[in-house]
């Protein structure tokens, strides 16, 4: 991977499965029902159940790493959520180097889903070997 | 109703989170990580780490026992009904490491309105065994009509 502004990483496209967010809901310890059951989130006033935002922004955080060469990489990674992501839809990461400077590279980043942007804003340091 | 800011600055006692080797690879693989780093313990041992490589995003495992007390604080007065998760930084230090002991201090950093929206944001501070600061998480959720 070459490093230079204006670069396009790898894109990083997940398809969550229907019980992503349960499992996530467990691995992190959030168990907000809006994330797991159904009928709660539809109760709520949502389509349905909806992925935690910090599941999506794991997925930002992957693109980076996997990108940069490893998890040390990974210095600093800022990010807004917006709008709502789905399980059983397509995630695409993108993202581009804005700059470099002093062997880190500054990367703006986004995770859509069908045309909605469901992270937004984000930007990654990476110290680069 | 007028939004309160008396919690600015308030901090809540530090909680230690022992990282374990399963929860590391439970996580690692709800993100879909394919790192050996996060995953294999030889791949991990072969790279000079004592044991699995948590991933950066794990963050939000081992600083979770630490936010829950400052989001749930009635004195901070989120109305949960009307939050969402608005924003999230996160800056690292070294790696955190299966058996590592890291410790997380929560502060409320910032609550204000801003056209009827409430802003509350948090600051985490993860410390491990050794004095290393392993990240540090601002935390930023809004409240719909306040």
């Amino acid at each position: 991977m070459n490093f230079e502004a204006g670069a396009q990483l790898p894109d990083l496209k997940v398809t969550p499965d229907k019980y992503l967010s349960v499992r996530y809901a467990g691995a992190s310890g959030d168990y907000n029902p809006i994330h797991i059951d159904e009928e709660f989130a539809k109760a709520v006033g949502l389509p349905g159940r909806i992925l935690h935002g910090l599941f999506s922004m794991a997925l930002v955080a992957r693109a980076q790493t996997e990108a940069a060469g490893g998890p040390a990489s990974l210095k600093r990674l800022s990010v807004q959520f917006r709008g709502m992501g789905f399980p059983e839809q397509e995630i695409v990461v993108t993202s581009t180097v804005a700059r470099v400077r002093d062997g880190v590279a500054t990367v703006h980043a986004l995770a859509e889903q069908g045309g909605n942007v469901i992270v937004h804003d984000a930007e990654a340091e990476l110290e680069l070997p | 109703m007028a939004l309160s800011t008396d919690a600015v600055g308030k901090t809540y006692p530090p909680v230690t989170y022992a990282v374990g080797r399963e929860k590391v690879r439970e996580y690692a693989l709800a993100v879909g990580e394919r790192d050996p780093l996060h995953l294999d313990v030889e791949a991990a041992r072969a790279a000079g780490y004592a044991d699995l490589v948590a991933p950066p995003m794990f963050a939000v495992v081992y600083a979770a026992p630490a936010m829950g007390p400052a989001i749930f604080d009635p004195h901070v007065g989120m109305n949960f009904a009307l939050m969402v998760h608005g924003g999230q930084e996160f800056a690292w230090g070294p790696l955190v490491v299966t058996g590592d002991e890291v410790v997380t201090s929560v502060t409320v950093k910032r609550i204000e309105e801003r056209a009827g929206v409430g802003f509350f944001v948090f600051e985490s501070v993860s410390t491990n065994q050794d004095g290393h600061t392993v990240c540090v998480g601002t935390w930023t959720n809004i409240v719909q009509g306040v």
